[in-house]
């Protein structure tokens, strides 16, 4: 009773249509398990890391590192319990040691002990909360993206170069707006004027607006990913308040998808982020390039974090010659031997990325609106829970 | 088929034979995962059993049962968050990976918060009562959001799983066989509790309230026993999922999940014994089958219950004849 | 702080007029056809993607107005053709699964048709600045474009039952459902009037939504929740408890947001406070609607005295 989704037919069958003969010629192809949200407000997220890690594989004929492989897509509905199902699934009916693909930290909470207890291996494209970089760091638990405070410190970061000292910062009540503020908090050497949580539920900030109007803070630091961000934008600028009250967030306030929601309003916020579409080195462009000609859209982070994940377990692959037996995948994996479209990139101590983290604005350039990359906020950035973690 | 005779009772004892020999089957059609499937069919059938006595039986249409499946759940996660730390619960109570005492806990704490908020709740009818239940479940849920000592939102991972003595519920198929026979116990119970002169009395209310007080029977408390039972057996619905799931969050008590809980029961046939259980399996079932097939299954989905609703009186169970209250 | 107050409470009354303009349909549908509409919710969905597209694919402000109150409407009809009217005999629950079952379908449908990135739709540039209400405080002009299209959907209503034909059927319909079908009045196509405006006024709100909230996938449901509290507060079957039950929502839940923190922060270390008031604030609207029903258990204007 083998149930193969029509997805990851579909993925091997372009595969397989790319090269002269089927895959299956080269021995079977390493099943690898994509498990992301494709429903709901996240929806678009999960779709960016899919097609940014199906691009890599295409590009590769097929392949990654040598290694024919075949990609089972699955949705977790954003539920935890649907994430979980498919995990055994793939883990047990269908042996897949190979997993990566999830947005949300709490899917992640259901999937990984489980891929990590069966000896499987995570790579993560996006989702690293706290607990698995520090006490319940896992050999077989890799970030590729960002350990989730490291976002928001950069921020911190970015607002005392800026020359910021009174921030207003505001995140929705949840934990990974806890995080965030708590972030931003631990680099940013001004004073916090207000702190204020909102609900993740909640479509309307005039509240929380009004309320930064009067505080009449230097710059707002804020945090609401995907759909919340784009209305938390939109109303702030129809409040009038872009042009008094400059913005300074971390990338998932502002990524490509949220500045077309928000318009020209978005115009003159400050961001940080690991990489921007603009970045000037190869691997960068060539994704850049292959990824608007396929889908024709500009990738967000999200897709970038979904193709560097590709990028990196090719390296790992080539290397083992397509084995994924956990102890030689984590040799092999460890040396991050790949051109990460962000340019520099390793492993810390808990196998969460040492990166640089940069600067970047809201410009128009040639009469549309992109983010420009500005300059670095940080350089060799790790992150604060390393240390709690004994591997 | 009437829900009595020797008959019914065969039936059922040739289904409970089946669902036991699954993880049997599963095995030999190299499809271990489907166990895992079953286990999750078999908590939401004991959710949806439990909320079916109240609904089914009693018209009283809660739209809050996710909070006592939720809260059943957390009693597993934080008890074992303390057993983790080693810590007593405000320094009084300590932790406990024993099923042993999380599942009695969480039976007690749902039972006790099913009884607070149907006493306030059951002071309202209709439509004000499904709201109502629905307000104090939000605010439960808004409760563990803000529980940042548990994880808040990003809810509580229960690394290992309760021990049982005799049982290593670390194996799926002992699991399953767990939850497979605390739903028949518990099914068994509910249908003693309904042929009993208890269930009579429920049955009463729910068609005709007014006659009952004239009859001179005051409604009131077995209303609320009744929702404080089907608020337990969430409660071990909850208990046994976050021992599946090894995870925790405020997601088992939103709004969606209690809408979940009441498809279920109205998917399956109101007012039966087994359609809860056929209506938890057949959207548990569906979800993942068709899931598995597209990413769009909801379009699917969506337009088959509407199917069931039009063509099928009385949910599933009308496909085998069988009605509220023709047994 | 005076002007921040009167910010607040103007916040409020405009979060409440969405939600009047949402909860009017429910609590006809609800009040007259005793129809449980979970789909609500699609509707003003639908009315919010139906006019963001047709604002991207023509740029025009009014073909986006039509295009979101004709698909509200038009679907809305369709779906008390095809599905309700078949239903109005049955159990309340049957109806619940069905329109359940409808919102699968919707939110689906909507991925197929636009994909999973958020549509955008700006303000239309005219309304875009703000007028400054108090000395120092701008309030964007949109935001009282809303509530002066709210209140006068109110007014408009109001008329609509108070002092015509169909008006009187409708307030006979709510109080004594039975004895308006035996006097023979064409009770269907009065339902399906009486769901096509309920659906209109959704769309209506949807597409105003979409320039300020964001256009996706689920926004219904968002919203969904605490129309039915603002339904069940008002009154089921009432217009007039409706109005004074969505401002009530409103005004609350954004003076809950606005001050209780702060209150919290005098008295507790700040980020208990932050936490907690969070907390309290999202709870508010429902231990509004629990104390509402515990004392008036039938709403604060039931339409069936």
């Amino acid at each position: 009773m083998k149930r193969r989704s029509l997805l990851a037919a579909s993925a091997a069958a372009l595969a397989a249509g790319r090269l002269a003969t089927p895959a299956f010629a080269q021995g079977a192809p390493l099943k690898v398990g994509l498990i992301t949200t494709l429903s709901g407000p996240g929806g678009y997220l999960g779709e960016d890391i899919r097609d940014a890690f199906l691009l890599a594989v295409e590009m590769e004929g097929g392949k990654l590192g040598g290694q024919a492989v075949q990609v089972m897509v699955e949705d977790d509905g954003f539920r935890p319990g649907q994430g979980k199902s498919v995990a055994e699934r793939f883990l047990r009916n269908e042996r897949i040691k190979l997993f990566t693909g999830i947005v949300f930290s709490n899917i992640l909470g259901t999937v990984a002990p489980d891929v990590l207890d069966a000896d499987g291996i995570y790579v993560s494209p996006n989702a690293s909360p706290s607990n698995f970089a520090g006490r319940e760091c896992h050999r077989n638990f890799y970030s590729i993206a960002w350990q989730n405070d490291s976002l928001h410190e950069s921020a911190g970061e970015l607002a005392n170069k800026l020359g910021y000292r009174r921030m207003f910062i505001l995140a929705p009540n949840y934990q990974a707006g806890r995080d965030a503020l708590t972030g931003f908090k631990r680099l940013f050497k001004g004073q916090v004027v207000q702190e204020v949580y909102t609900r993740l539920d909640q479509t309307d900030y005039a509240a929380e607006l009004a309320q930064i109007r009067a505080a009449a803070p230097d710059a707002v630091f804020q945090f609401h990913p995907g759909g919340l961000g784009i209305g938390f934008m939109r109303q702030y600028a129809q409040a009038g308040l872009m042009a008094n009250v400059p913005q300074c967030v971390a990338a998932p306030s502002m990524d490509s998808t949220t500045l077309r929601a928000v318009g020209d309003a978005a115009e003159g916020v400050n961001l940080s982020s690991h990489w921007n579409s603009d970045f000037d080195n190869p691997a960068s462009r060539r994704f850049v390039d292959a990824f608007r000609t396929k889908y024709n859209r500009l990738p967000t982070y999200y897709g970038q974090q979904g193709f560097d994940t590709a990028l990196a377990i090719a390296a790992a692959l080539r290397q083992t010659n397509g084995s994924v037996d956990p102890a030689t995948f984590r040799t092999a994996m460890l040396k991050a031997d790949f051109q990460s479209t962000r340019g520099k990139f390793r492993f810390g101590p808990n196998q969460h990325p040492i990166q640089d983290w940069y600067a970047l604005k809201v410009e128009r350039v040639g009469g549309q609106l992109a983010l420009v990359t500005k300059g670095k906020v940080l350089e060799d950035h790790g992150d604060a829970y390393a240390a709690q973690c004994r591997l | 088929m009437p829900e009595r005779g020797w008959t019914y009772r065969g039936v059922l004892a040739l289904l409970l034979a089946l669902a036991a020999a699954l993880p049997f089957a599963a095995q030999a059609l190299d499809s271990p995962a489907s166990i895992g499937i079953a286990t999750q069919m078999a908590c939401f059938a004991i959710a949806a059993a439990s909320l079916n006595l109240i609904l089914g039986h009693g018209g009283l249409v809660s739209f809050g049962h996710a909070a006592y499946f939720g809260l059943g759940g957390y009693a597993v996660g934080i008890l074992w968050e303390h057993f983790r730390l080693g810590e007593p619960i405000f320094g009084l109570i300590p932790g406990s990976n024993e099923l042993l005492v999380t599942l009695p806990t969480a039976m007690l704490v749902s039972g006790l918060a099913a009884a607070a908020i149907g006493a306030l709740s059951l002071r309202t009818s209709g439509v004000q009562f499904i709201m109502i239940t629905l307000a104090f479940a939000q605010m439960v849920f808004f409760l563990f959001v803000g529980l940042k000592q548990y994880g808040g939102d990003d809810g509580l991972s229960v690394r290992r799983h309760n021990l049982v003595p005799g049982l290593d519920l670390r194996d799926p198929a002992q699991l399953y066989w767990l939850c497979l026979g605390i739903l028949a116990v518990w099914l068994f119970l509910l249908h003693r509790i309904i042929g009993s002169r208890f269930g009579r009395v429920l049955e009463g209310v729910r068609q005709n309230e007014r006659r009952m007080a004239a009859l001179g029977v005051s409604t009131y408390p077995y209303k609320l026993v009744a929702f404080v039972i089907s608020g337990v057996g969430c409660g071990i619905a909850g208990a046994l999922m976050a021992n599946y799931l090894r995870y925790v969050s405020p997601e088992m008590m939103s709004w969606q999940r209690s809408g979940d809980i009441m498809v279920m029961v109205i998917l399956g046939g109101m007012g039966t014994m087994l359609g809860p259980v056929l209506g938890a399996v057949a959207l548990v079932g569906l979800e993942y089958t068709l899931g598995g097939l597209t990413e769009h299954w909801p379009f699917f989905l969506g337009p088959i219950l509407l199917l069931v609703v039009l063509f099928l009186r009385g949910g599933l169970m009308g496909l085998f004849g069988v009605r509220r209250g023709s047994g | 702080m005076s002007t921040l107050v009167a910010e607040q409470l103007l916040n409020g009354v405009q979060l409440g007029v969405m939600l009047f303009l949402l909860a009017a349909g429910l609590t006809l549908v609800f009040g007259i056809m005793g129809v449980i509409n979970l789909a609500h919710g699609s509707l003003y969905m639908i009315g919010a993607f139906a006019a963001a597209a047709a604002a991207r694919a023509t740029g025009s402000w009014g073909l986006a107005l039509l295009a979101g109150l004709a698909a509200a409407g038009v679907v809305g009809m369709a779906i008390e053709l095809l599905v309700l009217r078949r239903l109005y005999a049955r159990d309340h629950l049957d109806q619940v699964l069905a329109t359940f079952g409808l919102i699968l379908f919707f939110n689906q449908g909507i991925v197929m048709l636009f994909g999973r990135q958020p549509l955008f739709m700006q303000v239309p540039p005219w309304l875009g600045g703000s007028v400054e209400i108090l000395p120092g405080v701008p309030y964007p002009a949109y935001r009282l474009l809303i509530i002066a299209v709210g209140l006068a959907v109110a007014v408009g209503l109001y008329l609509l039952i108070q002092h015509t034909r169909i008006g009187m059927l409708v307030r006979a319909g709510a109080t004594h459902r039975e004895m308006v079908r035996a006097l023979g009045v064409d009770i269907r196509l009065l339902y399906t009037l009486v769901f096509g405006l309920g659906a209109l006024l959704a769309g209506l709100a949807g597409l105003m939504a979409g320039p300020v909230y964001n256009v996706s996938v689920g926004m219904g449901e968002q919203i969904l929740i605490l129309t039915f509290v603002v339904v069940v507060i008002g009154g089921i079957g009432s217009i007039r408890g409706a109005l004074f039950g969505a401002l009530l929502v409103g005004i609350t839940d954004t003076l809950l947001r606005g001050f209780v923190p702060g209150l919290l922060r005098s008295a507790l270390p700040p980020d208990q406070a932050d936490a907690l008031g969070a907390s309290l604030s999202s709870m508010g609207v429902y231990l509004l609607m629990a104390v509402v029903l515990l004392v008036k258990p039938r709403g604060l204007f039931p339409a069936h005295a």
